[in-house]
């Protein structure tokens, strides 16, 4: 039966995995993909904290998560999209100027 | 125990393709099926109802809207002109770094963990029922539930002024 | 092996091989049905009164081509029939046809009739709907060609569109059943309002049978909704590029779905396998009979109204139909709370 470390430590991996992708990947939509891979690996550990507990706290947090992670989704693809329209590409670095 | 280790190992896997595809409609794809050994994962944790909101909210609309954004955008992959023959990870400069940190971070983390005592096994409780987490969530939870729902609102009109299509040139 | 694990595996083929040969049935079914409406005879030749013409069909789509556009995306252009046929079946897993049986007393345990007893089953339905938006758009996307990508958009938009409003009426369900396991809903809509008119929730709930009977359509890119397949506007939509096998995937995928939005309609509104006449333990009779009568009012539907415009389908989902599903949702709300169901 697994234990409460080893799903810990699988949020642990999968946490640094996201952070991983948000550090080396320059394509915008790749670093988002890794913004949520970083909020599954809170999510895990939250329904294995409340599992652990016994409690409901954990899946209704988990439920906040989600829906917060849905809107920032939405707001960062559609900010995505508007950079790609005005400089054609999905590389960050192409916007470091403070300039629009 | 078993299908926690395939569950486990279809996920970290999968993440792992998903921040080392070249093409962003691999890395989506992957991402779904990361999310599959997760909501697998939840089950094993007695939460049926986060497991199946997972896969409607996050694989079955999230994800489809990153979907939909890169083939409207048909963006070309990324650095075609940088040298193909090394992997983004591990070019020199900032990506190489960006890796030592990464793996810095997951190294000291499984360090933390395993130095504490919390290798028991869960206890059997009662299931949480969707009953139980629809009362919490009206009565204790209510005041973040409407925020929430204000915060959805917020999203969805930013998100269709951002993306919207200006007749004048510019954003406004 | 016990027994159950026996009868239970069993069962699963029989719903495994019922639900291809119901895909091929209503083959011929629509055929037919749509040639009597349309005062001419249809498939007559094959077989006697044709009914062997979706066997005819099968073994003409088998010995087709299987072709692959040079531009298309290999792993995709495969992946995405799988991922059609794959989801229209998974999501009848977890639908009830039956009441428990002990199968005449050979079991000691009695066998529910479903392949898998989850008892959020209304979700999961929902969920593995969600998931075959994921077909069509790959299907459009992968084929490299503009028709296909156009017909692939647009139907996956519409079908998360619709998603909304079918899921609103699902919820308004739950709150006359309280219970998200189907078995659950069914049993609840047993016996009788002064000994002749069932309880079923078409009754308490005339709107939202028909707010889900229309978004169940629209999922099913059938009827008034198939602008994404239409063969005037866009050659044929997201399966333009595909031959052969795939190609009767996508179709197999279709009659699935509509059969399994016909399953599930009948077990939420009109009182799954609970009907006069019959004993509980042959219920399944009456599923089948609701469903048929589901069945044919699609088809019913598909040949007699006009096309939808893309435009003025996505605005009736959105303008529409999500304001009358939410209320309607208040409003089962108000009811259950004033006369305490």
């Amino acid at each position: 039966m697994p234990s409460l470390n080893d799903y810990l430590l699988l949020s642990a991996i999968l946490f640094s995995i996201g952070t991983a992708g948000v550090f080396v990947r320059s394509n915008l939509i790749t670093i988002l993909l890794s913004i949520e891979i970083m909020l599954n690996a809170v999510n895990l550990s939250f329904v294995a904290f409340g599992r652990a507990l016994g409690s409901a706290d954990g899946q209704i947090i988990v439920f906040f998560v989600m829906t917060v992670a849905a809107a920032e989704a939405a707001v960062g693809l559609a900010i995505v999209i508007a950079l790609f329209r005005h400089r054609e590409s999905l590389n960050p670095d192409t916007f470091t100027a403070l300039k629009w | 125990m078993t299908l926690f280790y395939l569950f486990g190992a279809v996920a970290v896997i999968a993440s792992l393709l998903v921040i080392a595809q070249r093409n962003p409609i691999y890395s989506v794809l992957l991402l779904i099926a990361s999310f599959g050994a997760l909501s697998g994962l939840y089950v094993l944790l007695d939460a049926p109802f986060v497991a199946v909101i997972q896969i409607i909210v996050y694989a079955g609309a999230i994800m489809v809207l990153f979907l939909f954004v890169v083939m409207l955008l048909n963006a070309p992959q990324e650095d075609t002109e940088l040298d193909m023959r090394v992997h983004p990870m591990l070019r020199p400069g900032a990506m190489r770094f960006g890796t030592v940190l990464a793996v810095g971070l997951v190294a000291e983390l499984i360090w933390a963990l395993t130095a504490t005592t919390g290798s028991a096994s869960f206890q059997p409780g009662p299931l949480i029922s969707v009953a139980t987490i629809g009362r919490r969530l009206f009565t204790d939870y209510a005041f973040p539930f409407e925020v929430t729902s204000v915060l959805i609102l917020v999203a969805m009109v930013g998100a269709v002024v951002m993306a919207r299509h200006d007749a004048a040139g510019g954003k406004r | 092996m016990t027994p159950l694990l026996i009868a239970q595996i069993a069962l699963t083929l029989i719903i495994f091989v019922a639900l291809l040969s119901s895909a091929a049935g209503m083959v011929y079914f629509e055929r037919k049905v749509a040639a009597l409406l349309q005062q001419r005879l249809g498939p007559y030749l094959v077989g006697p009164k044709g009914l062997l013409q979706p066997l005819a069909d099968v073994i003409k789509l088998m010995f087709k081509e299987e072709l692959r556009p040079r531009a298309a995306d290999p792993l995709l252009f495969a992946l995405a029939p799988i991922i059609s046929a794959t989801a229209a079946f998974a999501a009848f897993a977890v639908v009830p046809f039956g009441a428990e049986t002990t199968l005449f007393g050979l079991l000691d345990t009695p066998l529910r009739l479903q392949v898998a007893d989850v008892n959020v089953a209304i979700l999961v339905i929902f969920a593995i709907a969600s998931m075959s938006v994921y077909g069509i758009v790959l299907a459009g996307w992968s084929s490299n060609s503009k028709y296909s990508l156009l017909g692939g958009l647009r139907s996956s938009a519409q079908m998360i569109s619709y998603e909304l409003s079918y899921g609103m009426s699902l919820a308004s369900v739950l709150l006359l059943a309280n219970s998200l396991s189907l078995t659950d809903i069914v049993n609840g809509q047993s016996g009788t309002w002064f000994g002749f008119v069932p309880r079923w929730f078409v009754f308490l709930q005339p709107v939202g049978f028909l707010i889900y009977m229309t978004a169940g359509i629209a999922e099913t890119n059938r009827a008034p909704f198939d602008f994404p397949e239409a063969e005037q506007e866009l050659v044929a939509g997201y399966h333009t590029e595909y031959s052969s096998m795939s190609f009767a995937m996508f179709f197999l995928a279709e009659y699935i779905n509509m059969v399994t939005v016909s399953a599930v309609a009948t077990d939420l509104f009109l009182g799954g396998w609970h009907g006069p006449f019959l004993p509980v333990s042959l219920g399944w009779i009456w599923f089948l009979l609701k469903v048929a009568a589901i069945l044919f009012f699609y088809v019913w539907m598909r040949w007699t109204l006009p096309r939808y415009r893309y435009d003025q389908l996505m605005a009736f989902g959105w303008k529409v139909l999500l304001p009358v599903s939410v209320l309607n949702l208040i409003v089962t709300a108000a009811g259950v709370l004033a006369f305490g169901l």
